[in-house]
């Protein structure tokens, strides 16, 4: 539900409901029994989830918030299990005034470990749609390989997403986005591009 | 019982016996090589990860008996666990036959390790259990050699565990001398005295383990190398008072100070900064995700000691640094993890209020679940271009025929830095008097010969 509070300039959002609904999006969700089989629906998401990564390779920011819904989260846990981020620190959990600031940090020109920047290629695949507890909600998982090249070589990050897609009008947007990286509860280089 | 070590020539991994530290380490700057020199490195692993208390875990990361994590001292891999009785006790990983480690698990609770590689099994107490198939040695297994090293000295205070293979080092209070007094008041400003260490912020730089230690008490760099963290901390501020903004204009007439301690120890307190009342630390909260709708419900719940719940969740202005690998900063506890001489772990454990007596009128999972999001800040959008810098330092730092690295910021200027009957040193917020100290303390440690050695059961 949509609150009175503009969520760019505070949060109010990010509150217990928030948070059981964000651990209820991620329980037990990639059930065969739920699969979208239907081709043309899971194309139509896995166009927008490739759209995000080539938005996010390009640092087209901007663009790429707007794929977002005004109330939502990038999470990406420190743990395998992703854990309760009420009671656990994550890699990173953004609401979206923490998303701008993401990028407004970065476009100070004063970030250091991104002067100068990394340039990355995502590859996305295998990606498999769910149907999900409402109607009008799609969870969409991918894995994600994304080569990351800053001044003295080229590194890998690899790992899976969950997206919760919600309906909006004709189209989709990204309710939450649960980064999960294989090695996130090891020693990262570095971890300061939006995965 | 303690097993003396074999002669040095043994066991010397580089040779430092030529080096002139007085020539490398001087008053007011430092030789490039002791960045940058692996033979210096791996002396440090045996003269100060090994001969001065280091920091291994927290108490509640083994809150039961059985329970154990890996951690390293030096390059060490050890178990730490809590024994079947309740000791704690810091094995080395390695299995007492053929040098395996016997725990490849980063958590979890066991009563005796068994050897994957020939099946030999050890209890938690690091004594033998069994061997498979003895009748095919010609001995009877009662030697202690073949029981699991561990480090001779474990000790905790407050929670906080230790452990040093220096039977002549001083006890562990002795060793933490006046910084326990700022690590006191740290824990006692939570209820009950305590916290939870929860998960991590784990990151990891290519440069030398003192750019970190140089770096946790640093007043200097802060406007400098976190210029976009203040920049976007304060963008939507009414006023640009937000998070570190206290050390923009003149860092060095505001009311916070930074003090040296002895042992390496030092503190950077700039709690004198923050409005003293209840709601102080949190007015100069940067913004976090949950925290409108937190204040807001605490505060119709609890009126005015909602200030005092939110203080909790906000991030306490103190480096609490205690040598070589130990930084309780904001709410964090600091791990500095040394891997080779130019790449180094740091993780920042977050920790999490516990509210035994309910002190906190059951809020307690509230202030977490900010408190939570106010620690991801500063990993997130300020350690991340320290470390930049320091991998910038050690790249810098190749240049071999320019050789010196000064810390002489403060050094000669009269009343500037203070040094007061109980032998703590105080100066200005920038002032480096706190390198020049500890570096001081670090060539002492490295010039001396500390006798190691390690435990066995009997």
């Amino acid at each position: 539900m949509q609150s009175a509070h503009d969520p760019s300039l505070s949060s109010y959002y990010v509150n217990d409901a928030l948070y059981r609904e964000l651990i209820d999006s991620f329980s037990d969700w990639q059930r065969d029994d739920l699969v979208i089989d239907d081709p043309g629906e899971r194309d139509c998401l896995r166009l927008l989830v490739e759209r995000e990564a080539r938005l996010l390779d390009q640092l087209r920011f901007d663009e790429w918030l707007t794929m977002y819904a005004p109330e939502c989260i990038y999470w990406v846990p420190g743990t395998p299990e992703a854990g309760d981020p009420r009671r656990e620190i994550a890699i990173s959990f953004d609401d979206r005034r923490r998303m701008e600031d993401r990028i407004y940090r970065l476009r100070t020109g004063y970030a250091w470990s991104q002067a100068p920047k990394s340039r990355t290629v995502r590859m996305i695949s295998n990606i498999e749609a769910f149907a999900a507890d409402q109607s009008g909600v799609r969870m969409v998982r991918s894995n994600f390989l994304i080569s990351e090249f800053r001044v003295d070589g080229t590194r890998f990050l690899s790992g899976w997403c969950g997206h919760r897609f919600v309906r909006n009008g004709a189209g989709w947007q990204i309710r939450f986005r649960q980064v999960n990286l294989i090695d996130c509860d090891q020693n990262l280089r570095n971890p300061s591009i939006i995965i | 019982m303690l097993e003396r070590l074999s002669a040095a020539p043994a066991r010397v991994e580089g040779a430092i016996g030529h080096y002139d530290w007085d020539e490398l380490v001087q008053e007011d700057r430092v030789h490039r090589l002791i960045y940058t020199d692996p033979a210096i490195f791996a002396a440090e692993m045996t003269h100060i990860f090994g001969a001065v208390w280091v920091y291994l875990g927290h108490e509640s990361q083994i809150p039961s008996n059985d329970d154990f994590i890996t951690v390293r001292m030096g390059l060490r891999p050890l178990i730490l666990l809590r024994d079947a009785n309740g000791r704690i006790r810091a094995l080395f990983n390695r299995c007492a036959h053929r040098g395996t480690t016997l725990c490849r698990k980063e958590k979890g609770s066991a009563r005796f390790f068994q050897c994957p590689y020939h099946g030999w099994s050890f209890l938690n107490s690091g004594k033998l259990r069994a061997v498979p198939w003895p009748d095919g040695y010609a001995c009877d297994f009662k030697d202690a050699k073949f029981n699991v090293a561990q480090v001779p000295r474990v000790d905790s205070y407050r929670g906080f565990i230790f452990a040093t293979l220096n039977p002549d080092a001083p006890s562990l209070l002795e060793y933490l001398g006046p910084i326990a007094k700022p690590i006191d008041e740290w824990l006692d400003r939570q209820p009950g005295g305590k916290i939870a260490v929860c998960e991590a912020n784990r990151l990891r730089y290519k440069g030398n383990w003192k750019l970190a230690y140089d770096n946790s008490g640093d007043g200097y760099h802060v406007v400098f190398s976190h210029r976009s963290l203040l920049e976007m901390e304060n963008r939507q501020a009414d006023i640009a008072n937000k998070g570190m903004s206290y050390y923009k204009g003149s860092p060095d007439n505001a009311p916070m100070y930074m003090a040296y301690m002895g042992h390496g120890h030092h503190f950077k307190d700039k709690r004198p900064n923050i409005e003293k009342r209840a709601g102080g630390l949190w007015a100069v909260e940067g913004p976090h995700p949950g925290m409108e709708h937190y204040a807001q419900a605490l505060r119709r719940r609890f009126g005015g000691k909602a200030e005092e719940i939110l203080d909790l969740a906000s991030s306490e202005p103190v480096n609490i640094n205690v040598f070589p690998n130990f930084s309780l900063l904001g709410n964090h506890i600091q791990v500095f993890e040394p891997l080779a001489v130019d790449e180094t772990n740091v993780t920042w454990y977050g920790t999490a209020v516990v509210d035994e007596q309910g002190a906190l009128g059951g809020a307690v999972d509230e202030v977490n679940a900010l408190r939570m999001r106010t620690q991801e800040q500063f990993p997130n959008f300020g350690e991340v271009d320290d470390l930049a810098n320091f991998e910038e330092i050690q790249r810098g730092l190749a240049c071999q025929e320019d050789e010196w690295v000064y810390m002489h910021r403060g050094l000669g200027i009269p009343g500037r830095v203070k040094t007061h009957d109980d032998g703590i040193i105080t100066a200005p917020a920038t002032d480096e008097a706190f390198m020049r100290e500890y570096i001081k303390e670090w060539k002492r440690l490295m010039k001396a010969s500390p006798n190691l050695v390690v435990a066995r059961e009997p």
